[in-house]
This record gives C-alpha cells, structure tokens and sequence, in this order.
C-alpha cells in the first residue's frame, strides 16, 4: 500500500490499537492533524498545553495499563512536551510520543519553530528516532511501540520532519520485531530463584519491599498470593501503592521518607530484603549506609541496571516480576508462614507505638480527613491522581487504596501540573470511575488551563484543592530547616478558584466544614462535570513522619501524641 | 584494580546509525562518568561500529556504566577488557632542523618511523601501548615537539 508518511501515522496508531491520542497541532505536524480529521478510528483530546498533552497520555497509560500516545508540534510544541517525557522516563510508563519537525531541507538552518528535538529529549526518554525517509516509518512506528511496553517500560519519542509526513512510500506493517541489540531478559534465573527462596526460608526478619514494576508488570496477584502464602509482611513504595490492599494485615505500610513509622523501622530491623521491581531511590532508603543495615537483599527487577546500582544485591534476579514471582510461588511451599510470627508481632507494636495519624486540632479543617473523607465516600469507586507536595503525600499515606492503578501520581521528577491533566487521561481511559485529583493552590495553578479540555471533551475530573495558602512542601522545609525563613512560598495573593472553575464552565465550591464538603462532593458527582473543590485547610499541618533528606529510615520526626484524636 | 579510580577500557558494539555516538557520549555525561579518551570507527562488512572507551571509576561504578550503556537499545554488546591487547597511535611534528637520527631512532624503539618529511618538519608515527606512547612522548620533548596527536586506544580481548 503506497500512502503518505502521515496516512502511515494514522494506520501505525490504529494497527496498535490505539483508541485515544491526546495532542496539540502546529505547523509542522499539519499533514498528520489532516489526516486526524478524515479518520473515525480513534479520538483525539486537544489539551490546551503540549506538557498536559504529555501528562494526560500517562494518565490514560497508568490507568488502562496500554501505551499512551501523545501529538506535539516541532519548537516550542516539542519542548513543552520535555517535562512530560521525562515524568514518564522517571516513572517507566510506556509512552510514544510523534513530533512534528521542521522539513529535512531545513534541518539545521534555525529555521522557524525548529530545535534539535532529539537532541534534547536523548536523556529523558527510553529511546527515541529522527525518522528521514517514509520508508522507515512503518518499523520504526512499530518499533517504538515495541520498545515503550516491553523491558522497563518507557517514553520512546519519533520525530517526524513535515516533508517526511507528505512523502508517498510502501506501507507494510507487518513486520517481524526482532530487534538484534534489544533483548530484555524476561525469565528469572531459576537457580538463583531457588538459591532466593532458601535464603528467605532461612530469614527471621524479612520484608517485601514492593515497588511499582509490580504495576507495570500486572503482577499485584501473583504478588498478594506470595505474600499471603509465606506470611511475610510488605511495605510498598509511594509507586506501589495499591498492590496490596490498605486493610490487608500483611501490608505494614508506605516507607521511606513519609512513610510510617512501622514500615520505616520494619526496614530497618529486617534481616531479609525481598525488592519486588523497586529501585532503591533517595526518598525510599534515606542514608544508604544505615538502610536495611543488617539484612541480605533479593532485588528482582526487569532493568540489570536497576539492580545493586544504590544497595548490593545478594540476590539479583533479572526478569519480569510476573514470571519471577510465579516461580517463587511454585517453591513457596518450602517457606513456614509460622517463623514470623514473632516478628509480625514486632511489627504490630511499632504500628501501635506510632500509627500512621493526625489530630483534629485546628478551626479549619485538616488536610488528612478531606482524603480520609473522599475515601470513605468513594473508596474503589475512583482513580485518585495527584499534583506533587504535601497533599500529595497525605493522600499516599491516607487514602484507601484496593487496587493497583488507582494511584496516579508524579515519583520519579515530581512534576508538579501533573495531576490535572493526568487525571484527564484515566478519566478518558476508565470512564466509569470517578477521577479524582488531589492537588494544591500551588500545583492547580501549573495546568489549570485544562478546565478548558475537560469541559469540552466531558471528562469530568473532580479536582479537590488542599487549599493552605503555601507552597506547603517547601513552607514544611523552611519551617523545619530553614528557621521558618518562608521565603516566596507564602500564596495568601490567590485567584477564586470558583469563578476560575466557572469561567471555563466547570463547576466550583470553597468550603470550609465537614458539612460542606460532604455536600459539595456529592453535589460533583452528581453533576458529573469538571470540577474545583476548594477546601480551606491548616495552614501550618505538617507532613509525618518525616525522615530528613539524607537521614536514617529509623531517625523519623514523629507527630507529637496528644490526648485525644 | 580495585581502588575507586581504575584506568578501565571498555568495548562497545553498536549499531552504526546516525546519533549514537551521542547516545554513548551523553549517557557518560549525565551520569557524570569521565571518559579519557574514546575511538570509534565502522566494523568492516556489517551494520557495526566499535567503540573503545578508555574510562576510569570504582568496581561499582563501572559496572554501572557497562550495564546502563547495555540498556542503551542500539549496543549490541559490551566488554569490560581485562586481559587485553591494546595500542595506541601517536603522530609528532619536529622542527626539521632537530636530530633526525636519534627522533628515528627512539620512533623504531616504540614501532615508529617518520611517515612525513616537509620543508620545515618532520611528521613520526609511534603505535604502542598507551603507557608506552606516554613514555615516548616524554622521551621526545628535548626535540621540541611543535604539535603532538594521539588516537585514543583500541584494544582486543586477547
């Protein structure tokens, strides 16, 4: 079939089953947004930002666990796009992003809206292609869907030169991936999976560590069935929340830097760290020389590189945690639940030595039972994005979760503007749960031009703003360690957040009780359109336990005990 | 080789297609590794390219680098040399007016010779090991070099 470099786009996208591509035109992505016109195979969001365009792709991918597409223009198209590459190469989502580019003739002549968009977005993507001959356009669609969900999930960007889009070649999709250099090692090293399973046997102390490449491995059954065969408990990264549900006994809680203390101090005492697709970051292992001191350490991860990069493996195992952990499953009979039983009482004393809380000690209305709140309401019914800070934090810590992929949130970069839009996307993805964000009076303000697409596409995103008048985060840090010198993070200047809402045509409260946020949240899901809930919370709550950058897991800075809750 | 600033020499097979020297060379920046020198040229008759990275760093770090160049999706392989052959080419400029015997003769002592003659210098070539291109060259500053060059190594697992 001869066709258009651009009709190849359209076919490529339908031929992977794309259903939803969100996106922005310009110029040099012209001939592929006409080709969007003539075709009635799959839709199109226009955000009102190429960075939301970006975020509202890993929404959707998150939430649908399927690759999310996202269409920019070249020049200030592409580099708006950047932080929404690199959001989604820190958190592994698998993500193909098309650009438009200046015409090949034009390439390096500073031509008009023309960056070396390759150039920059190298380091922040899984891989990425300047494609200078529609004849190559068929693989390397194909591959960079292929690279994006296989391995270590990722970006993987293609880059389009606008006469490349109206040049006629050969279109065969059907070919054979077998990429010569790009072999991921799926299968564990069942050895080694055996040498695993008896040191754990032998363990007193052991913890699942489980991170988020059990998400993106689909792997949280096979996951719950090997932590409730062997009785050993878990503690989750802020990524993995909703691998085990939050009343499931075995799940001690999220550790690192805001994690409970039970988790925190679990990882501390363990003498067996079973890593489960989790990469030993900063915020997770504080001080890496005290963290999990005297444990040996299983890392399972898809990414070799992943492995003993921070903390030594004694056990690296290289696969996919599904296929791992259904091998751990087959030998976990040699595992006795009863050995640790002593050692979950353990941790039953530090959970109630210091449970994960907060005190109903202000006029207005805490942060933590606005999130309590909204999960005792909507519990599994929603997806609950979020923007990046302290309402970010609090909703890790304090929000119901029963499944994986009903957190959506920025990890790895910490972007903040990412929620609303993202919360955009699993709306588009899962239109029959209620998409929630959590967010700030400051992240709010860093998408909130997205009313607009959430109004006109009816995806009606229930944003609930944590309203403190602070960068509350950064105020958290100033007030702790920086002499409470709050410099450029008071936001006492704000706009009404309810005429900002209906400006767009969304719907908007501020509420102030219990009383009115009950109403107004039930009021939003009734109305089911895009809406802002500005909730006027303490201005001064902290986010416990905390663990200062570079300090000890087992150092936390813990709430002060009052008499009553 | 243990301590945490090895000389190290590295491998890389790649596919030779446009921008992946950059690939290479961003993945050694961004991760703030050091690259001492660096050669690449085509594999004859097939779609590869070696490079030789000559890199220094602890026993972790360099794993770290052989492990996130491999994640890199255009290398085929990655060596870590640790029995190995390895040369180095230099080229030198002198001053035509400098003892030429004794140039040529230290040049033939590190398998060399004078490849140039011109109106004003003298081009010599010396291939050898790089610590032996380090001796050579400082054997030969009192002939006052005008403008040295070196290739960077290559190296072949033995």
């Amino acid at each position: 079939m001869q066709i258009s470099g651009a009709q190849m786009v359209i076919e490529a996208l339908i031929a992977e089953g794309v259903d939803t591509v969100f996106g922005y035109p310009g110029g040099a992505i012209m001939n592929v947004y006409d080709e969007i016109y003539k075709q009635d195979k799959f839709r199109h969001i226009l955000t009102r930002h190429e960075q939301a365009a970006v975020h509202a792709a890993e929404g959707y991918s998150k939430a649908s666990a399927k690759v999310g597409v996202a269409m920019i223009t070249s020049g200030p198209g592409f580099t708006n796009a950047v932080t929404g590459l690199a959001d989604a190469y820190m958190d592994s989502i698998p993500l193909v992003v098309i650009s438009g580019q200046v015409p090949m003739s034009l390439i390096g002549t500073d031509a008009f809206q023309e960056i070396d968009a390759v150039g920059i977005s190298r380091p922040c993507t899984k891989h990425n292609y300047l494609v200078t001959d529609a004849a190559d356009l068929p693989r390397v669609l194909k591959e960079a869907f292929y690279i994006a969900r296989t391995g270590r999930p990722g970006p993987v960007h293609v880059d389009i030169p606008k006469d490349v889009t109206a040049q006629i070649a050969e279109f065969n999709y059907d070919v054979k991936m077998n990429l010569e250099t790009y072999k991921p090692h799926t299968n564990g090293n069942p050895r080694q999976i055996k040498k695993a399973m008896e040191a754990i046997a032998n363990s007193k102390r052991p913890v699942f560590y489980l991170g988020g490449g059990i998400i993106n491995s689909n792997a949280a059954d096979e996951v719950r069935e090997l932590v409730h065969k062997t009785g050993i408990p878990a503690v989750e990264t802020f990524m993995a929340r909703g691998t085990l549900p939050y009343d499931d006994e075995l799940l001690i809680g999220m550790l690192g830097m805001h994690g409970s203390y039970a988790a925190n101090m679990a990882m501390s005492e363990t003498d067996m760290v079973i890593a489960l697709g989790a990469r030993f970051d900063d915020r997770v292992t504080g001080k890496l020389s005290e963290f999990a001191k005297n444990a040996a350490v299983i890392h399972v991860d898809i990414d070799p590189a992943s492995i003993s990069k921070l903390v030594n493996a004694n056990y690296p195992i290289v696969g996919d945690i599904k296929n791992v952990v259904n091998d751990m499953l087959a030998q976990s009979s040699i595992i006795d639940p009863q050995n640790y039983e002593q050692w979950r009482e353990t941790i039953i004393n530090f959970n109630e030595l210091h449970p994960l809380t907060y005190y109903e000690d202000s006029d207005r209305l805490k942060p933590q039972w606005v999130i309590e709140r909204v999960g005792e309401l909507l519990g599994d019914d929603a997806n609950i994005s979020t923007d990046v800070g302290q309402h970010q934090m609090w909703t890790a810590q304090f929000y119901p979760f029963s499944r994986p992929r009903q957190f959506i949130s920025s990890g790895g970069l910490g972007t903040m503007g990412f929620g609303f839009p993202a919360a955009i996307g699993v709306k588009a993805a899962t239109p029959d749960k209620t998409s929630i964000n959590f967010t700030g009076d400051g992240s709010i303000l860093m998408n909130c031009q997205e009313l607009m697409t959430a109004v006109e596409k009816k995806l009606p995103v229930i944003n609930i703003i944590l309203n403190n008048n602070f960068l509350g985060m950064v105020r958290q840090w100033q007030t702790l360690f920086y002499d409470k010198r709050h410099s450029e993070t008071d936001l006492s200047v704000q706009p009404d957040f309810v005429k900002l809402s209906e400006a767009f045509g969304g719907i908007g409260y501020r509420v102030k009780t219990k009383e009115e946020f009950d109403a107004a949240l039930k009021d939003a899901v009734e109305k089911n359109i895009v809406a802002f809930i500005e909730v006027i919370v303490e201005r001064f709550e902290n986010v416990l336990p905390m663990v200062p950058s570079g300090g000890s897991l087992f150092n936390m800075m813990l709430l002060e005990k009052k008499e009553n809750k | 080789m243990n301590d945490n600033n090895a000389r190290r020499v590295v491998s890389v097979i790649v596919v030779n297609e446009a921008s992946v020297l950059s690939r290479i060379t961003d993945l050694f920046s961004g991760r703030g590794y050091n690259i001492t020198s660096l050669t690449v040229a085509p594999i004859p008759e097939s779609k590869y390219s070696r490079l030789t990275i000559v890199t220094s760093g602890s026993v972790r770090v360099i794993e770290q680098i052989t492990k996130q160049l491999h994640k890199l999706i255009p290398v085929l392989r990655v060596y870590e040399h640790e029995d190995m052959v390895e040369k180095e080419m230099a080229l030198v400029k002198f001053p035509i007016s400098e003892n030429l015997s004794d140039i040529n003769a230290l040049c033939e002592a590190y398998n060399g010779k004078i490849v140039n003659v011109g109106e004003n210098v003298v081009i010599v070539m010396v291939a050898d090991e790089p610590k032996r291109v380090d001796n050579f060259l400082n054997a030969v500053k009192r002939y006052n070099p005008k403008e040295i060059v070196r290739s960077g190594a290559v190296a072949l697992e033995r």
